[in-house]
Order: structure tokens, then sequence, then C-alpha cells
């Protein structure tokens, strides 16, 4: 497998009138052709801006891409000029966001928003970018889609509607499909929908995924490989076995062990972890999880420490071995 | 205290709102049934789970308990009385008795008031304390819900999510309450600080003796702190049975297929997991289909039985109830 995309040294800034927001804090990673690498993190912690930088989608100001590189196919995304990254986004990386409720626009029909990225990208006139969003309507499995394209955002349940971004997102058969929790706004029943769809709309296609989530239940049917982030960096990285196997940032296991589980006896008490998430504008020296975790030394509060191997192609930040005595 | 004791009696609840067209003179044309004849009890010092999809009824549910809505049909009994015969000053001094925790801690602070003020409001408003002992009995409840007690002076902006809900949980114990509807009160949060607002109520619950309503649409959370569930499915309870049975022993289809749709964090298992993928979406709760509610989107439905008669809500043994024609 070759690689698709590599991230080097990423850092994204936002200026703010109360100090400089370290979003992202030059976090680096690949992605190989046809892989779905999920990214795990709570909120702030610089999943989603991470690969908004990538995209270029930063507001600026005030955020700024202070560094890194971006190269997806040969070509560097983060110096590319604005007519270049245009000719990309959309065309051979695509994205669907959050809420889609509010990522449609309401005043245009199906057809209309799906058809634009065709005619653009791809150059097709109405009628034939009519006929192919019908088959891509179909291809996301809508029912009677020829019948729904002339239909308005409203007119579709929120489930369908994030069916309808998916079919835009793969309207010009991306290799790269960057999904931005897709799955958050929806019931379990829709999340389990949408997650087999792009299960195998992934085989069908052979594009690869990057499914941004904070919920380590939904990605450990999806993902290949997991990045764990906190606080702007990237705390831990691994297959996604090891990643629920063996988890190696007290973090990653601080996550696990907070939630209940349905498959799992009950147990008396959640382990939860203590203390709030760092503030990104003053942000402690050291390792940025330390003044939570239950593991800290004191060289975790005066160095932060870097993402080290621990196993094959598995990388941790963390200055302590959780699995028994120092490093 | 007796064991088993019922503190809370629902019988054929119904709350429909109504749907009306014209300004002037609205014409009502119809009724979005949200609550459409549920029945359950819930024994003190006990946790109800109940769960569902967005738009089954479940928060309305709660509200209606607490007649925040005035119910369309049905009783409410609470310790034998019936609140929904009870207005004015009689139904004022039961309110003291239940309070309710919402889901969205940055929606249901006012960010005028100070801690000391929200927390303090309902101990003003039914005359229990005033003054000196007010604030410290507010003091004492941040301190209680693991707030510093020096906070009372701050305003809901200073503090984060959790820490907000904290205080939400803080207001709801003011009064010294019987029981507690939760409606969804870590939906709002993040992972990690979902956890200790469990944690939290765990403990409160065995430090005053509280019964709870847990709503919630998170399966894995009603698990853990659930002694019984309820599923709720378009203004029905379909199931309700201990968590126990509920989890090793679903009966009802929708109940098995939303089992199956929660993801589990283990890649294993995920690997190994047979998922029933339902199709379709939730129909109208204004335009409901006839005979079960859930036929439409059902796997294993008897045609000319499920889509025209609705199954009646039976109990099966062990505790387990159910409304569907393939079991029992």
């Amino acid at each position: 497998m070759s690689t698709l995309l590599q991230v080097k040294g990423l850092k994204t800034q936002f200026f703010t009138q109360d100090g400089v927001v370290n979003a992202v804090n030059s976090i680096s990673f690949d992605l190989n052709e046809g892989e779905t690498l999920g990214i795990v993190g709570e909120s702030g912690c610089g999943k989603s801006v991470s690969v908004l930088s990538l995209m270029r989608l930063i507001p600026t100001p005030p955020g700024r891409i202070v560094g890194g590189e971006g190269w997806f196919q040969g070509r560097d995304l983060l110096s590319m000029d604005d007519e270049e990254i245009r000719s990309v986004r959309g065309n051979k990386i695509a994205m669907i966001f959050q809420d889609p409720m509010t990522s449609l626009n309401p005043v245009l029909t199906i057809n209309q928003q799906v058809s634009e990225a065709l005619e653009l990208h791809l150059g097709m006139d109405k009628k034939q970018a009519r006929k192919r969003s019908i088959e891509l309507l179909e291809l996301v499995r809508i029912p009677a889609a020829a019948d729904r394209i002339d239909d308005y955002p409203h007119q579709f349940s929120g489930g369908m509607r994030q069916r309808v971004m998916i079919a835009m997102g793969l309207s010009c058969n991306p290799q790269l499909l960057i999904a931005d929790e897709p799955t958050t706004a929806l019931d379990v029943t829709i999340q389990a929908q949408i997650t087999d769809l792009v299960k195998h709309l992934k085989e069908e296609i052979g594009m690869a995924v990057i499914w941004i989530t904070h919920d380590l239940g939904v990605i450990a049917g999806l993902a290949d490989r997991v990045n764990v982030m906190y606080a702007g960096y990237i705390t831990e990285s691994a297959d996604v076995k090891d990643i629920y196997v063996d988890p190696r940032h007290p973090y990653t296991l601080g996550l696990l062990h907070s939630i209940p589980r349905l498959d799992a006896e009950r147990k008396e008490k959640l382990t939860p972890i203590e203390g709030l998430p760092p503030d990104l504008i003053d942000m402690p020296p050291g390792c940025p999880f330390a003044p939570r975790c239950r593991y800290a030394i004191d060289r975790c509060l005066e160095e932060n420490p870097t993402l080290e191997s621990v196993g094959r192609g598995h990388t941790v930040a963390c200055w302590v071995d959780v699995t028994g005595g120092k490093r | 205290m007796p064991e088993n004791e019922i503190l809370l009696e629902v019988k054929e609840l119904k709350m429909w709102f109504p749907i009306t067209q014209g300004i002037v003179f609205q014409r009502h044309i119809g009724d979005i049934k949200a609550v459409d004849g549920l029945s359950f009890f819930i024994r003190r010092g006990e946790t109800l789970g109940l769960v569902g999809e967005s738009g089954c009824g479940k928060s309305t549910t709660g509200r209606a308990i607490l007649q925040l809505y005035r119910p369309t049909a049905g009783d409410v009994y609470f310790e034998g009385q019936n609140l929904c015969k009870l207005k004015g000053e009689p139904l004022r001094r039961m309110r003291r008795k239940m309070q309710m925790i919402f889901q969205d801690p940055y929606a249901s602070l006012n960010p005028r008031m100070t801690v000391g003020d929200i927390v303090g409001e309902p101990l003003e408003v039914h005359n229990i304390l005033k003054g000196k002992s007010l604030r410290e009995r507010v003091m004492d409840l941040l301190e209680v819900v693991g707030l510093n007690r020096y906070f009372i002076n701050r305003y809901p902006h200073e503090f984060s999510g959790g820490q907000r809900q904290r205080i939400g949980v803080a207001r709801a114990l003011a009064v010294q309450p019987d029981f507690i509807v939760c409606d969804e009160p870590i939906s709002a949060l993040d992972v990690s600080i979902q956890a200790q607002i469990i944690n939290l109520l765990e403990e409160l619950q065995a430090k005053f003796h509280l019964t709870y309503l847990f709503i919630a649409h998170d399966l894995s959370v009603v698990r853990h702190i659930s002694d019984r569930v309820a599923v709720m499915y378009l203004g029905k309870i379909v199931e309700l049975t201990t968590r126990k049975e509920l989890y090793e022993n679903p009966l009802h289809p929708y109940t098995q297929a939303l089992l199956s749709a929660v993801p589990i964090p283990d890649p294993a298992v995920e690997a190994k997991r047979k998922r029933i993928i339902l199709t379709g979406d939730v129909p109208s709760p204004a335009n409901p289909p006839k005979g079960c509610h859930f036929h439409t989107r059902c796997g294993v439905k008897i045609a000319g039985t499920c889509d025209v008669t609705e199954p009646e809500f039976k109990d099966v043994g062990r505790e387990h109830w159910v409304a569907c024609y393939r079991v029992g």
C-alpha cells in the first residue's frame, strides 16, 4: 500500500483577543490508500481543526496555519494557491460534516446541491449531472431517488440528509473522504445505517477515510488505524486492535475505562478522568495531560514527551510505561 | 421504610399536543401524540431507565409526570396522591418532592444569576430558608456535588459543562426531594466528564435515598445506572424489565435492533457482532401507523395482525412486560 496523505508538523493557531490558542501543535501522521483512520478526542482537542487545516478551511483571521506540510499525491496541500486547493477540495478530497441539518442549503433542491460539484469539477452539463445525481442518491440507498431529487432538504429526515451529504462527497470519486463526526447528531439506529453504508461504499469505491469522532465505540468497527488526540497533540497512534487491547497512553486508558460498555458486566463504579481539559491559551509546561494523569511523575510536569514507538506501528507520547515500570 | 414500596405510579398517561390551523380562529386539525398511553411504576430508591430515540416521547413523559405539562389523560400517583387532580397550593407543595435535572447545562442556568441565586431559588420559592441560613445551606449543597463552597458568588459562564451540570444537580437537591427526573443529564458532556457526573448521581442516590427516572438515549449508560429499563418507541413503552433481563434476553424486535446498533469499543467484538439494521425512519407521531407502531420497520411482522390491531402490553413473567405479537 502506498501513502496517500502525509502530514508533517502541522501547527495551527488562533490569534484571539485573549491570547494565542494553540489548537493543533505540530502533529504528524500518514494515511495509506484505501485505509480508514479514526481520529478520537474530546471537544476542543484539535481533531476538526487539524483536518480543516489540511483542507485550508480555517477562517483567517483569527486562525492561521503557522507551520507544517500536508503531502497529498505528491503535492503539498498547505503551500498550494487558492485555485489549486479548490481543484482538490470536493474533488479528490471530500468532506462530510457533523450536522446534516445545517450543512445543506435549505433554499436549494437536492438536485441543485448534488449537481454543483459535478458541473464544477467534472464539467458535466445539467442533464448529465442530474442523471449522475440520481445514481449517487441510489448509491447511498435513498429510496425512490428519481422522485425525491427535486425535494428540498427540509423534506428529508436527519439520516437521509446525511446520506445526501455522503452522496455529494462521493460525486467526484474522491481518493479521500473526511467525515467529521458524521453520526454524532443522529440516533443509534440511524448511526448504524450510516456506518454500515460508509463501510460498504469504501469497499465498492476503494477510497481512504478519515473518521473523526469522540466515541471510541463507533470507530472500533470501522477504522484500521486510530489517532488519539488531546489538547492539540496526538498522544497515541496505533492499529485499531492495539488501541483497545493494548492502550499505552494514560488518556486512552482513561477514556476506555470511563465509559460503560454495553456488553460488560456492571461495575460498581466508573473510573472517571478527574479534572478538566487544559486551557489552550495557557498551556501547562510539560505534558498537557499531566495535571489529570494518575501515572504522572515529576518529569511529566516539566518536559512534554514526543511520540515514541512502542511496537509495530504503535506510537505513544508518554514518559511512563503504563504496563508497569519506567521506560 | 418498607422494601418495594411504590413511590410513583403512572396509569394510561397521555400527552397530546394539538395541531391547529388558522391565525385568528385556530381550528384543531389533529394531535401530536407524543405520549400515548403509558403505564408503569417506580419503586422507592430505584432507578428506572427510560430509553428511546429522539422524538419518541421520553422527555415529554418526564415533564408530564412532574406536571410541567398537564397530561391530556391518565393518572400519575405520587405517594398515593393523584398529581393530575391537584392544582394550586397542594400541587406546589408536592413539587418540593420532585425535581428535575436538565440535559443542556448551558441553557438550563440563567446567565444573569449567581450560583448562589440559582441553587438557592427553590429554597426561597418554597419558603424553606432565608438570609444567612439559606447561604449556608447553598454552600453545603455546592460541597455535596463536589464544587468549592466559595463558588457561590460566581456566574454560570465561569464554569465548564461538567461543573455547570453539578450546579444543576445542586439546585435539584436543594429542596431535599424524593424523586428526580434526570433528562439526559450527561448527553451534552464530554466523554471524560460523563463518568464524573454518573458517579456523582450514584453517590447522591445512596446518600439521600433518591429515586430516579433516568432518561437517556445511550443504552450503555442506562445499563450502568438503572435497576429496571423501559424502552419507548413513538409514544409507547414497547418493553419494560429488569436491567439483566433486558440486556440478556431482549424480546421486542425494536429493543433487539436498538441493542445491536450500539457500538462496542472493542474491534474483536465488533467484527463478530451481527447487526440488525433497521430500514427507514421513525414515523411522525402526528400520524402514527395503525396497529403496532413499529410494524413499518419491523423485520418479523405478521401481516394482517401487526398492522391492524395494537399488541397488548403484557407480563411475560420475571418482571418482564412486552408489547409484541411474536412474544408469549
